[in-house]
């Protein structure tokens, strides 16, 4: 398919802004001008309109597929929802409004959905107090762990390490050292983290330890159960614990994570909270505290007075802005709809029906492939290609039934790992479908060994050359 | 139940299969002491019912003629960019991790790579990072990284927001972050010169300033280069229609906030760090990169690339902590570009700076009304009031006109400069109107 700069005509637009681009010369220097126009597309309105209707159509998507991908929550996301975010009064709400004085009530509004966003979730957390200004679960992460850091220097001590357990997302250890952190790893045990180890290693670096950051249910579906044990040796040496939210579908409001001794959570809301995915962003990564924690939080914060007006309130301890100003509020209004639409009942059968969709698939599947640990789930679990074949090509023969795969190779503990998360919205039939599909493709790998290196074949490509890609890079139409 | 599909007979099937007797005996492996009391909130809503208070929320309450920009602008975006990105074949995809089926999305990036990198004139760009200001403090990651040095020097004029981002996201590390001053809301260029030296890793300016001023960067950029270190700008993609490339400037790394090109105000997000640079730094580039290649047929596709310096292959040992990109902001200035071409970003930014000489001559004819500072200017001018700039604004409430931004709350000192920015959303009445209402002001003062 031809790029939209191979479909541009020169001397052809749209035009949708009219004007004289040459008025400009009369205010700005020759010298500060660019020589040449700027080669981008020259195309009508339909020709745009067809070629990204076209692109589209080259992508799967929630809407039209089904999405096991475990840890990334591809749950169904509600159309009442885009709807919120598309009303015009939010959308052409500019920020820095909410600074000047004299437009309050411009703002009430908007204000007001941040204050009870905030609000829910500290109630389905437990936390404390919540900032929305992360703009993604990493960029959550790092707000996280720098808050970390900033209390362990409110009481006047440097702590360096931060512990992960071997489980855990790479965006974990990732974070940990674009805050200053050195990683140590935690080993797990039977596929849970080991309080011992944890003691382990604090009799040893105790005094160097800022923290654990953990995934709960972790990366393997399973739930830590050793938690409390691990909680108090974090607790006496003083150690904070960390929530990595990207398996928050499994326990919202079956347990809520301040109350289990975690000192600091960040939320996807793009996973929980059913707000779309968009190709790999925009997302939103909200992290809540304790009240220890809650001074360092970035400001300013929204507040409520006594007369029921809100106004932002700068936060003297903060570690500062994370975000230009509110984080994605487009994407946070979705989480509120969303969180307003189910209730509180609503959230806990998220869970209930996440965390038996995973259980029956897995069931299900204990005859297709190597099911590793543990009898019941949470909301995911691993699994293991059969002997003799591969991950990846299995990934890639669902593609050809119009599944997308599962996560593939993570977590890294697991050998040729197929991790699936099926979300609460899909209906046993679905399900069904899944475990035909690969029981039909083990069984098809076994007759004809040719048949999944092949695959897919049914889509617009097949199987891209990425090391051609990575040696000749061409990441522009101009690149040589 | 609320996107939940199940009928209590499925239900039962499948506990049957699971060997468990209710959907609560799954939740046995969480420890006793630690399960949840029932959540302390509001009963669920009708989708109507969520859908009518949210257009309560939303309804302002009057008409607003708006000059406030100060980084984030209220241009006209094409309907067809609404309907496009809205598609749900786009909205609705997941990271583009399997190529195969996600030809649409990584298509879409390489355009956008490419249409920012022409933009701009320079050679690679990542798919986009989450903002303007952690694209800047990317783009200081990736000169400290690829000159091994500790220090960037940054212009006082460069977004003051941003600039505390910048703060905060390098507090754990061991960078040193000296800010130069501005000289009366302009880029002192020769004082950023003379502080950079061998232990320099880069220089950040923005082009225009936060003031709006146009400078000319080309020497600067020529200082750093002889001492081994990195130019980098932020600039505005629209005026880049018009104003001289950075490529052309002699910058190595350049970023943008480009909510500029077809996104909503949206009170502060999602928006769109755009990230371009010279080819020597790619392999610094953080976060996802999209590359052109063939599949098996020979044909064209596209693929996530480079992913050797992400998280999930190095963990901490990674360039960036990001996982994703802004793939469906980026889409839509992609979209944006396309639909404008560039004729009408130029004219988009030519319009927008014709209205605001517009603005600066009528408003610069009231008493005790000066220009800040003479030099060129974009879509915005720095405007020195003869009473404070918030007394300004404050008063233009009540006349429905929000006139600009006080750059006072940022930079003490300047508490009679107001930032007045135009697009060419605005009409003549527009600036008529903020004219009158300005003239008023002052007049009821004296």
């Amino acid at each position: 398919m031809n790029t939209i700069f191979e479909d541009s005509v020169p001397g052809r637009g749209a035009h949708i802004v009219e004007g004289d681009p040459e008025a400009v010369g009369k205010t700005i220097p020759e010298s500060l001008r660019r020589s040449a126009p700027a080669d981008l597309p020259q195309c009508s309105e339909l020709d745009v309109v067809r070629h990204f209707t076209r692109l589209s159509r080259r992508n799967f998507s929630v809407d039209a597929n089904f999405y096991p991908l475990g840890s990334c929550t591809m749950k169904y996301n509600p159309k009442f929802a885009e709807h919120v975010a598309s009303l015009p009064g939010f959308l052409g709400l500019h920020p820095h409004l909410a600074e000047l004085p004299g437009f309050g009530a411009w703002v009430q509004g908007a204000l007001s959905c941040l204050f009870d966003t905030e609000r829910y979730l500290c109630e389905i957390t437990g936390m404390d107090a919540f900032t929305l200004q992360p703009m993604a679960g990493a960029n959550g992460e790092f707000t996280g762990v720098s808050l970390m850091a900033a209390y362990h220097r409110s009481l006047g001590r440097r702590r360096t390490i931060m512990l992960i357990p071997d489980s855990a997302h790479g965006t974990n250890p990732a974070s940990a050292a674009l805050a200053g952190f050195d990683v140590l790893d935690v080993p797990s045990e039977g596929g849970l983290v080991d309080p011992e180890a944890v003691a382990r290693i604090l009799s040893e670096r105790g005094e160097d330890v800022a923290g654990l950051m953990m995934t709960c249910p972790n990366t393997l579906g399973l739930m830590e159960t050793h938690l409390p044990a691990i909680v108090e040796e974090l607790r006496k040496a003083d150690a904070l614990l960390y929530y990595d939210g990207a398996n928050m579908n499994a326990i919202l409001g079956k347990m809520r994570v301040g109350d289990a001794g975690f000192d600091v959570v960040h939320l996807n809301l793009h996973k929980t909270f059913g707000t779309p995915h968009g190709g790999g962003g925009p997302g939103s990564g909200p992290v809540g505290v304790t009240a220890r924690l809650a001074p360092l939080l970035p400001g300013p914060r929204v507040v409520k007075g006594n007369d029921g007006v809100y106004a932002l309130e700068e936060i003297p301890g903060s570690i500062g802005p994370v975000a230009p100003f509110h984080g994605s509020f487009g994407v946070i209004l979705k989480a509120l709809a969303y969180i307003m639409r189910l209730g509180g009942e609503g959230l806990v059968r998220v869970a209930e029906y996440a965390t038996l969709n995973a259980n029956y698939l897995k069931k299900r599947l204990e005859t297709v492939l190597d099911v590793p640990y543990g009898d019941l789930c949470a909301h995911e679990f691993v699994a293991s290609a059969p002997e003799g074949l591969h991950a990846l090509d299995i990934a890639k023969a669902l593609l050809d039934r119009g599944i997308h795969a599962p996560t593939i190779y993570f977590p890294l503990i697991v050998k040729e790992c197929l991790m699936a998360e099926p979300t609460e919205t899909e209906s046993k039939q679905t399900l069904d479908e899944y475990v035909d599909a690969l029981a039909d493709i083990v069984d098809r790998a076994g007759k004809d060994p040719a048949f999944l290196p092949a695959a897919p074949t049914t889509l617009p490509v097949s199987r891209p050359d990425e090391t051609t890609a990575a040696r000749h890079l061409r990441l522009t139409l101009d690149m040589a | 139940m609320p996107f939940i599909p199940h009928t209590p007979e499925e239900v039962r099937e499948m506990l049957a299969v699971v060997k468990v007797r209710a959907i609560g005996d799954l939740f046995a492996p969480i420890p006793e002491a630690l399960r949840a009391k029932p959540l302390d909130l509001p009963q669920g809503m009708t989708e109507d019912a969520v859908c009518a208070r949210f257009e309560e929320l939303a309804a302002p309450p009057g008409r607003l003629t708006s000059f406030l920009g100060a980084g984030y602008y209220a241009h006209v975006i094409p309907k067809a960019v609404d309907a496009l990105a809205g598609r749900s074949e786009f909205v609705t995809s997941y990271t583009p991790y399997q190529a195969e089926c996600s030809q649409g999305t990584l298509q879409a990036i390489f355009e956008y790579q490419t249409a920012v990198c022409r933009l701009f004139g320079m050679d690679c760009a990542n798919a986009s990072v989450y903002d303007g200001g952690t694209a800047l403090f990317e783009a200081a990651m990736m000169a400290l990284r690829a000159t091994r040095r500790s220090r960037i020097i940054v212009d006082e004029c460069v977004n003051p927001q941003w600039r505390r981002m910048l703060a905060t996201y390098t507090a754990g590390l061991d960078v040193e972050l000296r800010t130069v001053p501005h000289a009366q809301g302009r880029c002192d260029v020769n004082a950023l010169a003379e502080v950079i030296d061998e232990k320099c890793a880069a220089v950040l300016v923005q082009q225009p300033t936060f003031f709006g001023t146009i400078e000319d960067y080309e020497a600067l950029f020529a200082k750093a280069h002889d001492k081994g270190a990195l130019g980098v700008v932020s600039v505005y993609p629209v005026l880049q229609a018009v104003l001289k490339t950075p490529g052309e400037t002699g910058a190595d790394i350049a970023v943008a906030e480009g909510q500029s090109l077809g996104l909503p105000l949206s009170f502060g997000g999602p928006y769109l760090g755009i990230m371009t640079c010279r080819k020597a730094l790619v392999r610094q580039l953080p976060g996802r990169i999209v590359g052109r290649t063939e599949d098996r047929e020979g044909r064209p596709a596209y693929v996530l690339t480079l992913q050797a310096r992400e998280q999930h292959i190095r963990r901490a040992k990674a360039t960036s902590n990001i996982c994703s990109n802004q793939a469906l902001c980026a889409l839509r200035a992609l979209i944006h570009l396309s639909l404008l071409g560039p004729k009408g970003l130029a004219a988009a930014a030519a319009r927008s700076m014709e209205l605001a000489r517009s603005v600066a001559e009528w408003a610069t004819a009231l008493p005790g009304v000066k220009r800040h500072n003479d030099a060129p200017f974009g879509n915005e001018v720095a405007l020195k009031f003869p009473i404070p700039a918030r007394t300004v604004v404050e008063m233009a409430a009540a006349h429905g006109v929000v006139p600009g931004y006080p750059v006072g709350d940022r930079y003490p000192g300047l508490e009679d400069v107001l930032l007045v920015a135009c697009t060419e959303a605005n009409t003549d009445k527009d600036v008529e109107r903020l004219v009158r209402t300005l003239a008023n002001i002052l007049g009821g003062r004296s």
